[in-house]
């Protein structure tokens, strides 16, 4: 399972992700139809903007800022975790086991290969903010968009160990898709996914700041929608790329110790 | 009076079944009323940016929170499961012994199976209209809350016959496991007063995905300013809807044919 050997599995991997990403378009543009949470909160606030501005957001910003939440969060996606639970338990895992990529890199190679699809249904979604707020939906300074990128997969790379993390608790508990969920709650309110995270109460906000579900969503948006400057995108990126790494480190013990136990059922 | 004994009797049979799962119980009933209260810091700070919007103050828009809550609790803990069953029955085949039983299939169908630990949430919704009241200062009238009761009802009789018809659309598509996570995503909407929205989606929400009978209809009731004519309007749309969902069942079975055991 040396690293070349995987890196060379690599492209293939990718390729048969992509089709198959493509053969159940169907189900996925529904999973992607699910996530209008964003545009039922850009009707919410647009109406509590109505007749002033709330702190920095005007209507157009509330525009602005939730349909950029809805193309980070297409972008950012992993639900890898679902199929590793499957896997985990109904012994499918050892199979993977047996091949000379690592599986945690076949999940990631998974992940990514969905990414073209994802691509494809938010660049309306971001050509429909451009035209309705105007090229001031998103900030101009190129160097921003660089720090954005790098939020992005920063973002996505939480997200994947986040999946990993509560896929492998499929090790070890019964019902490890309760984590999930459990996850999922803050997720949504704590992220800047509902309501845009400068208008918290200072005090929650202090706490939030320290946590990972803003380094999901909310803070890819603010690069974005141009809410930072490039002094305050940096310093969060620091913050972001810890919890890249706490997610990391959390993952490979996490498996080490699972597989440990592991004992594949059948087959 | 037969099909109120079969109903206690499919109720019993769920119960046994969940209470073979108590751990799963007790961190359902945590996860639940954990995002139930979670739910409502979007409500905070939208109101304390703004204490009226859309004609909707705080307490007010608790009463919202409440009936959603409420319902969530009846379509996760009563509704879901029992269909989601149909969905499987019809994948595999086995439709066919509900079908030859000699009750109605559509009964049998809807109360397959009950998850009794969603009924957490009810227990919540009680706890966000008392919260509300408080903060109101009064207690609601009683005439008010039989309204509110009766709106209900007619929100349930919907939310059931909008299930009923994505069932029977699964006769002719099998997989539909993705198309009721596209109407949670949907149904989140109901948290907020249906005033919020303008337009076209308002329009959406109150004739077409009836969110605004679900749960601003019954909020309106129990705060006691739903206009006469609006709940005329929601109990003729529920009998309706429950038509609806009754003729096209109907239509389903007809055309089903076995998928061969």
């Amino acid at each position: 399972m040396s690293l070349r050997s995987s890196a060379r599995a690599l492209p293939t991997l990718l390729r048969v992700g992509a089709y198959e990403a493509l053969a159940y378009r169907g189900e996925m543009i529904v999973w992607m139809l699910a996530t209008t949470m964003p545009l039922v909160m850009l009707a919410l606030w647009v109406a509590v903007a109505q007749d002033a501005p709330v702190g920095r957001y005007g209507q157009p910003q509330f525009v602005a800022y939730f349909l950029a939440t809805f193309v980070v969060r297409q972008l950012t996606g992993a639900w890898v975790f679902y199929t590793m639970n499957f896997e985990i338990r109904d012994g499918t895992l050892s199979m993977r086991l047996l091949r000379p990529v690592h599986p945690l890199l076949a999940y990631t190679a998974e992940s990514i290969a969905s990414m073209p699809l994802r691509i494809v249904v938010s660049i309306p979604v971001a050509v429909l903010s451009l035209v309705i707020v105007g090229s001031g939906a998103v900030t101009h300074d190129p160097a921003l968009w660089v720090l954005w990128a790098v939020s992005i997969t920063g973002a996505w790379l939480i997200s994947l160990c986040v999946n990993f993390v509560v896929g492998c608790t499929a090790f070890f508990a019964e019902s490890s898709m309760k984590f999930m969920d459990a996850w999922l709650v803050f997720y949504f309110v704590l992220s800047g996914y509902l309501v845009p995270i400068d208008l918290f109460p200072p005090a929650l906000r202090a706490v939030v700041d320290w946590l990972p579900f803003r380094y999901q969503i909310g803070f890819p948006v603010e690069i974005m929608t141009g809410a930072l400057t490039l002094h305050q995108a940096a310093a969060l990126l620091a913050r972001q790329w810890m919890w890249v790494l706490i997610g990391a480190g959390a993952t490979s013990v996490l498996w080490r110790r699972g597989l440990r136990q592991f004992a594949a059922y059948g087959g | 009076m037969r099909y109120l004994r079969l109903l206690g009797i499919q109720l019993r049979t769920s119960v046994l079944l969940s209470m073979q799962y108590r751990a799963d119980f007790l961190l359902d009933a945590f996860i639940e009323v954990f995002w139930m209260a979670t739910a409502i810091i979007p409500l905070f700070v939208v109101f304390r940016v703004r204490p009226v919007i859309a004609g909707w103050t705080f307490a007010d828009a608790l009463m919202v929170m409440g009936w959603f809550t409420f319902l969530q609790g009846v379509l996760e803990g009563a509704i879901n499961p029992s269909l989601l069953t149909v969905v499987e029955h019809i994948r595999k085949g086995t439709l066919d012994f509900v079908l030859i039983k000699p009750a109605d299939a559509q009964f049998l169908v809807s109360t397959a199976r009950f998850l009794p630990w969603r009924a957490v949430n009810v227990f919540s919704a009680l706890g966000v209209f008392a919260w509300g009241f408080v903060l109101l200062g009064r207690a609601p009238a009683p005439g008010h809350v039989a309204l509110a009761a009766l709106t209900m009802v007619a929100a349930v009789v919907v939310l059931y016959s909008i299930w009923m018809l994505t069932v029977s659309a699964a006769f002719h598509f099998v997989r539909i496991d993705n198309l009721s996570q596209l109407f949670s995503a949907v149904f989140d909407a109901a948290r907020w007063p249906i005033q919020i929205f303008r337009g076209a989606v308002r329009a959406l929400f109150t004739f077409v995905i009836p969110l605004a009978l679900m749960t601003t209809y019954p909020a309106e009731a129990l705060l006691g300013r739903l206009p006469m004519a609006t709940l005329a309007g929601a109990l003729a749309g529920a009998v309706i809807a429950f038509t609806l969902a009754r003729v096209m069942w109907r239509a389903s079975i007809g055309k089903y044919t076995s998928a061969g055991g």
